[in-house]
């Protein structure tokens, strides 16, 4: 219950930056509830998570209620998107991603109607349901790991092992400096998150629960115990000692347990389980609220007078948050997440979405430009701070030369991207960015030559085809031919229009049967109105007749291609 | 450029680490300067210059940043480490000519910073020494006390030194021991010579406190100079052990020559040793036993400036082969389910 | 001397045996050459190189029969690796086999298609779908955007739609190494 006396392990490297979190603890979660800050349109992407994109289920001009699905997961690896409040669905269209390429995603723009009005929330009985049936009732609920990995949460809690597994980890370490979220989560909505976790231990069969969390959030661990105390349940709080990346999962998976999940495995391999508690909030609320995950908490910190956490609507535009802490002038960058993982922003336009644990607001005072790189003196800091266990000297002359098959042999995909060796490298080499582009260097190689690989497959087979079909095509005509033979033997006065075998007859046919099609289709083009355009609505007509424009447009830069007389 | 994550950065630069390398040397060269006089100032200051000077030229040609790189004190550390190598009576030119070939040749022909596979300290050192073996190996005697002046004067030129320069212990002993006469023993000669070494351990003692602080401020791990100063003192205690007479024991071996200043600042290079520990620990303990064997059987009085240039050659493959495992691939973590 | 020339003589013969056994026992059976060259070209199995495939090119260039510059949707970092591979020298371009063009998809007019079938048999990699007087269309993610389904269309319903980037497609760029510029300060 209280923190027992167990020996907790470590792991290698890690650095310990200034933390910097009081300053957005002190207030408690806001909400923008203030007419001027409540947002008018929410911008909802589909593409909320890992996995496949969600396919729009609302149609322009729908009203939605609030948590209503908008959605669909596409496929098993993938999660539902819902409405986060109630209003118009106004356009279905390409807006600015929070990414760092700034380019643009479908998102479902809400309208709001400002009367926030939920849809009928039923809770699910977990008890009675099948692992299926849970798995698919969590993907619906767009339930995602809200860490900021936003790994869709129905995978990994599978129901159908035999004999459960045996530690359950939640994961409130929450080491990037700035970021409170999680700690005010748990200081605030403490047997909520319990709750959760008794939810999760209950589907996975858990033996044992650790809740880690750094030691420097005293108040949020005082808040756990007591709810820990409250519940019955023999959850466990775990203090670990304070160092960024505790907070990464393999990294508190070794401290709690000493268990080392290498890249490429799952720690469930290991019977190991591991969740950010906000994850679990989320799960109580599916669960036993039968509420979607429609908000999250979002930490507004750096370059603000008052930095704060808010509890804020998927979708929601990032300056309605950043208004409401009162950013300083002298702010040149918006980056979501913390100040050793996070990516810059295009804009404050983007909208909050579900990966969006903190809105860092950035000046050349608090982050200033990185001094001018030096070479590499091979002195080996980073290889001590490295978390993974690699040698970031090795992957950076890798990256830089672009051998990346090298670079791969170094393990560069173990390379969790924390950033504590461009911390400390003295050079002021932007090591993460080299691996970044080697990783996706490769990823972009590796998916092309699947492609290459396939289209070459398919070449392989279609020429094969072209030869089988010749022979068979040429076996039927000589057996044609002498069976003609013989018809003409017996009756020579009627002659059969026999296939003629030459080709040019053959094509000729064909263009007539073509030319015939074509006025087919210019006919019908003109006439018909198709049958399931009689009963839609008037915007949609209208969508329609401007999709006919744009169609008739094509048409008239086609018709000097056309064949004349066609 | 853009900027990415990390935006936080630690407040430390190459050129910290570089001049915390120089303050790390500092009590080596004060004891130096208590027994041998100042003449080893006028050396550093020799080196420092050329060494400065060389490097700006060489940017300027490469079309360098001068001022960042000449400010990064990668330079200075080098041409410190020529300078304590170097005999401190030597003529001017010796030492000009050594750090013009660190900086010139060992370091910025193989592409500057960061990019030279030599020690260039070690690089100038074997190369002076095969170039002027005579100059090289003449040492002040601990006996005579040299002021200023006199050290001017006999650097620049104006006098010879003759007369008060003696070999360092090591290459009495091994004039002595590869002497004609087959029964010297190494008691015979200490016999002789009531005070070979003294003075000597107290300017290993310095280096030793240096190093220490440089472990203490993480500039250098230990794998370097203990795998170093381990390999040493085993051979040189099995050896001992066997043949007394022969050869040295740990004490003598580790306190004399240059040992101690290999030990923490020399084997310790990063850009010219290993990276891995494992590495590490076969980079110094290779070096500790070349220098034991050119001690012993070579041509040479010392030979860490050939035994740390053979082992750079080595280096990149024992990195290569010295990969420590990485998260999650140690041997004993086999996943419970598949 | 004589016996100088000996130990020389049975040094070599030693060594050379040990090289000649080590060459026949250890010896890898790599891929041959064809192979390999068509790995590096882009399957795109567009025919601008004049021959019918990229297999059939590969096959040409092995017998020395084709410069390494006739594949324009390879590009120029198609042809380095060309070049790297056989030892040839780097060749810009070859202008009459056609330009570098960013990739693209073709896509068809499902109103103007007339269901004739003859992009169908002009796809090299069977990526499109339809059947006789029923409208055809493009599987996306397997066109190569060769272009062959382009002229035998009768009524130009088929136009190539370029790739963009997308937030999926996105790549981290190449750190600018700020090192070159020479800021002297002095």
């Amino acid at each position: 219950m209280t923190t027992p006396l167990r020996s907790l392990f470590d792991f290698n490297g890690g650095v310990k930056p200034d933390y910097h979190k009081d300053a957005s603890t002190r207030l408690s979660i806001g909400v923008l509830s203030a007419p001027t800050e409540v947002p008018t349109e929410l911008v909802i992407p589909l593409h909320q998570s890992i996995g496949g994109t969600p396919r729009p289920i609302v149609a322009v001009g729908e009203q939605v209620k609030k948590g209503q699905r908008i959605g669909d997961a596409d496929g098993d690896v993938s999660s539902a998107v819902h409405a986060s409040t109630s209003g118009t669905v106004s356009a279905i269209e390409m807006r600015r991603m929070p990414h760092p390429s700034g380019l643009s995603s479908l998102c479902v723009v809400l309208e709001t109607d400002g009367r926030d009005e939920w849809i009928a929330c039923q809770a699910f009985d977990h008890k009675l349901a099948t692992p299926q049936e849970i798995r698919d009732y969590l993907r619906d609920c767009g339930v995602v790991g809200l860490g900021g990995a936003v790994f869709p949460t129905h995978l990994k809690l599978n129901a159908d092992r035999q004999g459960g597994i045996e530690t359950l980890i939640i994961n409130g370490a929450e080491c990037e400096p700035y970021i409170t979220c999680d700690d005010m989560l748990m200081r605030e909505r403490a047997n909520d998150i319990v709750r959760g976790v008794v939810l999760m231990r209950e589907i996975l069969g858990a033996k044992q629960v650790r809740i880690g969390i750094e030691d420097n959030k005293p108040e949020a661990i005082a808040a756990m115990q007591v709810a820990v105390g409250d519940c019955g349940d023999d959850l466990q709080v775990v203090v670990v000692p304070t160092r960024y990346p505790a907070g990464g999962a393999k990294q508190l998976i070794r401290v709690i347990t000493g268990i080392e999940v290498p890249h490429g495995k799952r720690s469930i391999d290991y019977d190991v389980q591991c969740f950010n508690v906000a994850t679990a909030l989320a799960i109580y609320e599916a669960i036993g609220l039968g509420r979607p995950l429609i908000s999250r908490i979002v930490t507004v910190a750096g370059n603000v007078d008052a930095p704060r956490n808010f509890d804020v609507l998927i979708g929601t535009p990032i300056k309605k948050i950043i208004a409401a802490c009162s950013p300083l002038p002298d702010t040149n960058r918006l980056i979501m997440g913390g100040p050793m993982m996070g990516v810059e922003m295009p804009g404050d336009e983007v909208p909050v979405v579900k990966a969006t644990n903190c809105i860092l607001l950035g000046s050349n005072k608090i982050f200033p430009p990185p001094a001018p790189e030096m070479p590499c003196i091979r002195c080996g800091e980073c290889a001590l701070a490295c978390p993974a266990d690699l040698q970031p000297l090795e992957l950076y002359w890798f990256s830089r030369a672009k051998i990346f098959g090298k670079a791969q042999e170094y393990h560069l995909f173990d390379c969790i991207e924390c950033g504590c060796c461009s911390y400390v490298c003295p050079s002021n080499i932007p090591l993460v960015d080299y691996y970044r582009f080697a990783k996706s260097e490769i990823w972009a190689r590796e998916k092309e030559k699947s492609l290459a690989d396939e289209a070459r497959d398919r070449f392989e087979f279609r020429q094969f085809r072209d030869v089988r079909d010749e022979q068979e095509k040429s076996a039927r005509l000589a057996a044609r031919a002498a069976a003609a033979a013989a018809a003409k033997q017996l009756a020579t006065t009627d002659t059969v229009a026999i296939p003629n075998t030459e080709a040019s007859t053959e094509a000729n046919e064909k263009a007539a049967l073509i030319a015939a099609a074509i006025a087919r289709a210019r006919e019908q083009q003109v006439t018909a109105t198709p049958q399931n355009m009689q009963q839609l609505s008037a915007e949609q007509l209208a969508e329609i007749s401007a999709i006919e424009a744009r169609r008739a447009e094509i048409r008239e830069q086609a018709k000097p291609h056309l064949p004349p007389d066609a | 450029m853009a900027h990415n994550s990390p935006y936080l950065t630690k407040a430390s630069s190459v050129q910290s680490v570089m001049l915390r390398v120089v303050l790390a040397l500092i009590p080596g060269i004060v004891a130096y300067v208590w027994f041998f006089g100042p003449a080893v100032l006028i050396q550093l200051g020799l080196a420092s210059f050329t060494a400065i000077a060389a490097e700006a030229l060489v940017l300027k040609l490469r079309k360098r940043p001068i001022w960042r790189f000449v400010s990064d004190g990668s330079a200075l550390v080098t041409a410190w480490l020529i300078a304590l190598s170097f005999p401190p009576l030597g003529p001017w030119w010796l030492i000009v000519v050594g750090t013009l070939v660190a900086i010139i040749v060992a370091k910025h022909l193989y592409g500057g910073l960061g990019q030279n596979p030599f020690n260039p300290a070690m690089v100038a050192f074997a190369l002076m020494i095969v170039a002027y073996p005579l100059l090289m190996s003449r040492w002040p005697n601990v006996a005579t006390s040299i002021n200023f002046q006199q050290a001017c004067e006999l650097i620049f030129g104006a006098s010879t030194m003759d007369a008060i320069t003696s070999a360092t212990p090591l290459d009495t002993l091994r004039t002595a021991l590869h002497g004609a006469d087959a029964s010297t023993t190494i008691q015979t000669v200490l016999a002789k010579t009531p005070r070979l070494g003294h003075g000597w351990d107290w300017i290993a003692g310095g280096y030793l406190l240096g190093g220490l602080y440089l472990l203490q401020q993480r500039i250098i791990t230990w794998h370097l100079p203990t795998a170093f100063l381990l390999s040493m003192a085993l051979l040189a205690g099995v050896s001992n052990q066997l043949d007394p007479a022969h050869f040295n024991g740990v004490a003598f071996e580790l306190l004399s020559g240059g040992t101690l200043l290999a030990a923490f600042f020399i084997v310790t290079d990063p850009v010219s040793s290993c990276t891995t520990p494992r590495g590490k620990l076969i980079f110094a303990a290779g070096v500790g036993l070349m220098t034991w064997v050119i001690r012993h059987f070579g041509g040479y009085p010392d030979g860490i400036a050939f035994a740390v240039l053979l082992m750079n050659v080595a280096a990149p493959l024992i990195d290569m082969y010295t990969q420590p495992p990485v998260f999650g691939q140690k041997s004993d973590m086999k996943p419970k389910h598949d | 001397m004589f016996e100088a020339i000996l130990v020389m003589s049975v040094g070599a013969i030693v060594l050379g045996a040990a090289l000649g056994y080590a060459a026949v026992k250890f010896r890898v059976e790599g891929d041959p050459l064809v192979e390999k060259i068509d790995a590096i070209l882009p399957q795109t199995q567009c025919g601008q190189c004049s021959f019918p495939g990229c297999k059939p090119y590969a096959q040409a260039i092995a017998r020395g029969e084709a410069e390494i510059n006739q594949c324009p949707p390879g590009g120029e970092d198609g042809i380095r690796k060309l070049a790297d591979l056989l030892g040839r020298e780097f060749k810009p371009l070859s202008a009459e086999h056609g330009i570098e063009k960013p990739k693209a998809v073709a896509v068809i007019d499902e109103q103007t298609c007339i269901g004739c079938t003859l992009c169908i048999q002009a796809c090299p990699v069977d990526a499109i779908v339809g059947a006789a007087k029923q409208m055809h269309t493009i599987i996306a993610e397997q066109c190569t955007g060769c272009e062959l389904c382009l002229p035998p269309c009768p009524v130009d319903c088929i136009t190539m739609e370029t790739l963009h980037e997308t937030v999926e497609t996105w790549k981290w760029k190449y750190p600018v190494v700020t090192l070159h510029p020479a800021a002297n300060l002095q």
